[in-house]
Order: structure tokens, then sequence, then C-alpha cells
């Protein structure tokens, strides 16, 4: 019997079949599943890492002290994990280590589209891309073997359509794997300059021996229909769009897609009319195959922008058929913030003091959005309070800003920007919103919560003395649902020569699912000021406003700023 | 057999895909599901793609190659519409749940949306799952209500089906499933 298995729960299952012991991770989406299902298996070791950084260090060293190990991110995680993995593809691994990285093409959930195929190219790790969920466990079971022959990292690489679909998976036993011996070897696991110039042969040459291996690997074929005509080359979900769009194409299927099975398709492209290299973001493919001689076609007809369909690819190639129906033009429903989420309030603050906003990732992001249209920058983890330190300094303080941050990303990379702000006087002002979890990518714990991955009790990080720690002196915390308490902490904050950092605490409205009381609306002036806090509970209705009884949470901040009491507390 | 689920972040589509993909597996057949998961479920559009058949290898239905839209809400359907196959078939939850661009004033909500799809898909049902499901005992399984509609519309195997959802839900809510799930599949008339 096969299970109906998302593709993040077979990277978890293959994990757990090649005998890894121990996963690190820091959650973010499309790559969460994948620590969360490993988490819940008989006798392994998982845990939610501060960052991504953190994550590979602590797969590093249990794969160097002999254990299989694994770190999961999505693609811009890795940035963070970057330095660490450079280096670790000079010491090599001992026991295997796979690093699962997960691409956003199309931007559903990330804040770039960046190709993390370049990673593998510029660190010389070789990477897996597995183009389904059964595939992927194959695949990572594959990862391992080729880590432990070759001593180096390897990736796993999905993308967003194969990590959040569903295929059939079969089900295999677990080998166990029992710790391999660790040797100490200060001239391969310590990297300085004079041990790591003679890994660096080391590196050249294992290059040389994959980039041999990889041509023979069953991972990597070519799958004939039509000998002499249209050929091509592609991987991962794009695989199964041109299977789908091109049923008659000869198909050469990439595996490994660093190193690339150049003398492989050399072969593919004498047998074929016209190569394509079909691959979604940049020309990685494509580049080295024109590097190596090969003529064929690709960005020309696909461009680098978003996702690729079967659809897209039928038309480029004239197969599509059927007339192409033009969507409706409707209103659009983007996400927005929560009824009763503790941000909200916040927000309606932050513009009613007309205060620019550097912003951060996470829920929170939202606040960008109409009608808020609060937050100002948003670039990546933690750069909210660095950004707002430039602010002061390009200003020479007179800039009227505020960093805002949440709980998870201020442990990640927010309390390092803090330390700076502190350590080089620039006065900012810090909010952090405490909301108890890691909210937009479905509720997971951090270091702060006082629960580990698996909902055990754990030692609890407190942030307001972590803040004390860092030299904060001017400390605030506030009730997030409390709109006055929240203004009258960031006007004295912001009034504050020093750094000052306000906490502002209330749970996420989506962890407490028991029915609140709601508030309820009487003699409506038409104001439109509650309007402003864009909660979806709220609506206008013919006389004056209505609430939406079924999404109210009776978190009481519409009440707090309706000008003529008009809104009843819940 | 491609279903493409649409409705607004919480509605439970998940769970109707996760039943269909049940009715793949008992009928032994090849199945994917796609959705998307983070940034999207926070009330705004969601999508799930189903694809059932022999051999399946796009995880995506492609625009014009839905055999079949539910929709969850109105407007949703409206936004789909053009992923449907000319001979598609289109069943909508009767219910309408304003985006926040028409809260805010910035967008006007549809007129009309019933009429409008009913010119343009021949086979458009629609019906009011969610007082269905109230009638069955709670609201939450409007989505069964919808699942047991389209196992109607689409002639699939009504036992199977029905199995499905039970292999699908927690065991003490499976008495209001299957209810809900009958409620659905009487409402349509072909």
């Amino acid at each position: 019997m096969k299970d109906l298995m998302l593709t993040n729960k077979a990277i978890a299952r293959g994990a757990y079949e090649a005998g890894v012991a121990v996963l690190s991770a820091y959650p973010g989406t499309p790559s969460t599943e994948i620590a969360e299902n490993f988490a819940k298996l008989d006798g392994v070791y998982a845990e939610w890492a501060p960052n991504d950084k953190v994550a590979v260090e602590v797969a590093l060293g249990a794969a160097v002290a002999g254990a299989r190990s694994m770190a999961c991110m999505k693609h811009v995680g890795l940035n963070v994990a970057a330095d660490p993995l450079f280096t670790a593809a000079y010491t090599g691994v001992n026991a295997g280590f796979v690093l699962v990285v997960a691409d956003d093409p199309g931007m559903h959930s990330s804040q770039n589209e960046q190709d993390s195929r370049y990673y593998a190219k510029s660190a010389h790790v070789p990477m897996l891309e597995p183009a389904n969920a059964a595939e992927a466990k194959e695949f990572v079971k594959l990862a391992y073997e080729l880590s432990e022959q070759f001593d180096v990292p390897v990736f796993l690489r999905e993308t967003t359509r194969v990590a959040h679909s569903h295929g059939l998976v079969e089900l295999e036993e677990r080998i166990e794997k029992p710790l391999k011996n660790y040797v100490k070897d200060a001239s391969k696991y310590v990297m300085m300059p004079a041990n790591a110039i003679r890994r660096h042969v080391t590196v050249e040459a294992r290059d040389n021996a994959l980039q041999e291996y990889v041509n023979t690997m069953p991972i990597n074929r070519a799958e004939y229909t039509n000998e002499n005509e249209l050929g091509i080359v592609c991987s991962g979900a794009v695989y199964e769009y041109v299977k789908e769009a091109l049923p008659n194409a000869n198909v050469f299927k990439i595996g490994t897609i660093h190193p690339i099975p150049v003398s492989a398709i050399c072969e593919f492209s004498k047998h074929v009319k016209e190569l394509y290299v079909v691959e979604e973001l940049e020309p990685f493919v494509e580049d080295t195959l024109k590097a190596n001689g090969i003529a064929c076609k690709g960005k020309e007809l696909f461009g680098l922008q978003g996702e690729l369909s079967v659809r897209k690819i039928a038309e480029k190639f004239g197969v599509m058929a059927g007339a192409v129906v033009e969507p409706e033009k409707v209103p659009a429903r983007p996400p927005v913030m929560c009824a009763g989420c503790p941000h909200r309030g916040v927000f309606y603050v932050l513009n009613k003091l007309k205060l620019t906003v550097n912003g951060d990732i996470g829920c929170y992001t939202l606040g960008a959005v109409p009608p808020l249209s609060s937050v100002d920058t948003c670039v990546c983890m933690g750069a909210s309070v660095g950004m707002a330190h430039g602010f002061k300094k390009a200003t020479k303080g007179e800039s009227r800003n505020v960093a805002v941050i949440g709980d998870s990303t201020f442990l990640h990379s927010g309390v390092t920007g803090l330390i700076n702000a502190v350590y080089n006087r620039s006065g900012i002002t810090l909010i952090i919103l405490d909301n108890s979890t890691t909210g937009m990518t479905g509720h997971q714990q951090h270091p702060a919560t006082g629960k580990d991955l698996q909902g055990n009790p754990a030692p609890v990080v407190l942030l307001d003395e972590l803040c004390k720690a860092c030299g904060v002196k001017d400390l605030h915390i506030v009730d997030a649902y409390d709109v006055k308490a929240v203004e009258k902490a960031v006007k004295e904050a912001t009034a504050s020569e020093e750094v000052s950092v306000i906490i502002a605490q209330r749970a996420c409205a989506l962890l407490d699912k028991t029915k609140q009381p709601v508030v309820t609306v009487e003699n409506c002036k038409n104001c439109g000021v509650c309007m402003r806090l864009g909660c979806p509970a709220i609506r206008k209705g013919a006389n004056g406003i209505e609430i939406d009884p079924l999404q109210c949470r009776g978190c009481n901040v519409c009440v707090q700023v309706c000008p003529f009491g008009s809104i009843k507390k819940a | 057999m491609n279903v493409l689920i649409v409705g607004v972040g919480g509605q439970g589509t998940l769970l109707a895909s996760r039943v269909l993909g049940q009715y793949a597996i008992l009928r032994g057949q090849d199945c994917k599901l796609s959705e998307v998961h983070g940034m999207s479920q926070r009330g705004g559009s969601v999508v799930t793609h189903v694809r059932i058949g022999d051999k399946i290898h796009s995880p995506v239905i492609w625009e014009g190659g839905a055999d079949v839209v539910l929709a969850f809400e109105a407007l949703e359907a409206l936004r789909v519409k053009h992923y449907l196959k000319s001979d598609g078939a289109l069943l909508v939850n009767d219910e309408e749940i304003l985006p926040m661009p028409c809260i805010t004033g910035a967008a006007v909500y549809p007129e009309n949306i019933k009429d409008t799809l009913k010119a343009a898909v021949k086979r458009t049902h629609f019906i009011k799952a969610q007082e269905m499901a109230l009638a069955a005992g709670s609201e939450k399984a409007t989505n069964v209500v919808m699942l047991g509609a389209l196992c109607k519309i689409l002639s699939f195997d009504y036992a199977l089906m029905r199995e499905a959802v039970v292999k699908s839900v927690p065991p003490k809510f499976m008495e209001l499933n299957v209810k809900a799930f009958d409620i659905g599949f009487n409402a349509v008339n072909l």
C-alpha cells in the first residue's frame, strides 16, 4: 500500500529510512514541514535552531561526529547559512550530511526569486533535484550515499511546487546507521590557511571525480520517444510539466543539477534534432551546456520570471489544444492580518504618529498593505534593526523611524542589529511584536516560547533580559491590545536619545481557538476611523459599520479607536 | 480527472483535497495534489489542485485543463473560471466573503456572480453548503457537503467516496461528516 504523501514529509521519511539521527532547521516556507514530520518519527533527534546558519553548523557537527544529519531551509535561509556551508565543502563530512534547500519561483511566500543552484556550483557541493514525492524520498537516500562516498555535504533542492505537492510514496524500513568513528584530524577539520590550502586541492579533485561520476548515475537519464526530433533537457517540477505538455518529445531528465552530467547530455544532443533547456529562474543549465559547446536554446523562449506551467510550455512549442480563455478581471484577495491579530493596534499607533517603519519578515509584513500601509521597508530577516540604525545615522538622528520585528525573527538575526545599535549609539526604537510563536510559517516554537520542536517544555530565552544584556536601558513592556499603552510607550521611546526597546506582548490570535465574546456596534457615526485598522471582521453596512461575529476575536482594538464610543467592548 | 478547489484561507479546502486523494487510493489510481502554504493562507485566495488518473505527471492543473472547479466562495469561482475545460463543471458554495479591497472600498465586489457564471458555464451548480452543514451539525462540515455534491456531479462511486470521507476525518466526527456528505449528495439534481 502506498501513502499519498506531501513531498516535504517524503523527504523526512527518506531521511528516516536513511538512518539520519540529527536534524536541525529554521522554519521557512516551503521547507517547514520537513522538520515537523521528521520530529514525529521514532528514535531520531530534531530541533528548531534559532537560524539557518546554526542549523547547518549543528548538522555539520553531527556529521563530523559520525551521525548522518540533515539541515533544512528556504532559499533565503541559505544566504544566512552560506558561511559554514562554503567551508564545510572543504572539511568534508565523515557521516553523510544533506542540506535541503527550497526555492520559491513565483514568490508564493518569499521576498525574492533567487536561484539556489548557483550555491551548489560556487560552494563545490553536489546538488540533487527530485521531481515528485516518491523521487524525493529516493533522492534523499542517494544523497547520503553520495555524501559519504565523496566525503562532501550534498544539497537536495526542491521548489514550491515539488515541496507542497503530494504523490504516492512506498514506505520502506529504516536502516540504522551506527555512529561512525570520529578521528581527530586537524588538517581536515581545522580550516586555517595552511590546512585549507591543501584541502582546496582535495575539493578540486573531488569536483573532477564527481563531474565524471554523475554521467553514470541512473537518475540522469535520456528518455527517447522519437529520435532525431525535439529534445528537451529539464529537471524537478519542470520535468513533470514537460512530460505532460510534450508527450512526444525526447527528454533528458537531470537528477544531479550540480554537477550537470555534461557528457551524457552531449550524447543525448546527438540523437535529437533541436535541443531546448526548459528551466525556471536563471539559465543555470543552459549556460553550462553552452559553455561546454553544446548548442541549445532556452531562456529566449521562457524568460527568467516566475513559474513555468504545462500551458506555458505547450504554448511555446505550439501544441496547446483549445482556445485561451482570458481570466476575469476581479478584485484581488490579498492575504490580510487576521481578526484579533495583535500587530494591528501597533501599526495603527505608528500610522497615527506618522512614523517611518523599518519592517521585517513575518505576518507583520502585512502591515505594508492597505489600509494600514504602515511599513516602509522590508528586506530580509533582521534587516529592520540594521536599517533603522542606518536611517538614524544618515539623518544624524533626525529621522522619525522605528524598527518592527517579530519575536522569532528577532532571535534569528535581529539581536545582532540591536547590539550594533547600542554599541554605535544610534538611539533607535525597536518594537518587538512578541506573539509567542513563529506565525507566518504556521506556528513553530522558538527559543523564547518555552517549548521545543516536539512541544515539550524547554528553557526560555527571556526577550527583556536579553535586550538588557545587550545594553538596552530604555525598555517598555506593553500589552499589544492596549492601544493607549502602546502609544505612550512609542512616544516615550522615540523621544529618548538612547536605544529603546518596546516589547508588545500578546499571543497570536490563531493560537487560542476558544470562542471569545465579540464587540457590538451602537449608533455608528460612519466616521471610518475603525476601517483604517483593516480588520476582516469589520465591514461597511448600510447604516454604519457591521461586525462579523464569526470572525471577531474580541480584541477590543476597534473599541479603543472609535472616537464616538459606538463600538462596545466584548 | 482534474479538480481545482478554490476558496479563502481557513475554509477547509485542504481536507477536501485529502478526501479526493483517499478516493484515488481506494480506486488504485495515481494521484497528485498541489497546494500553497504560508503567506497565502492568511485570508487570501487559496487554490488546491487534485489530479487523479492512471499516470499523473504535473501536480498542477493548467488554464483550460480542469474538469471541475469546486469553489467554496463565489468570487473565487469567478477568479479561476478560465481554468475550466469547455465542457467542465462548476460547483459553488453560495457564499460571498468580501476581500479587503472591497471592505475598504478600493474595489467593488462583483454583482450577480451567479448569473455571470451560469451564463459562462453550462454545468454550474450553486448550493448553500454552509447552511446544509449547519443542518448536519456543524458549519465545519461545509467542505464535506461540497464533496457530497461533487460526487453526484462527477458520477463518482458513491460508496467509495463515502469511505474516503470516513477515512479522512477524525472518528468522533464521522457521523456528522457522513450526514453532511449525504445532504450534499442529495442537494444536486442533474
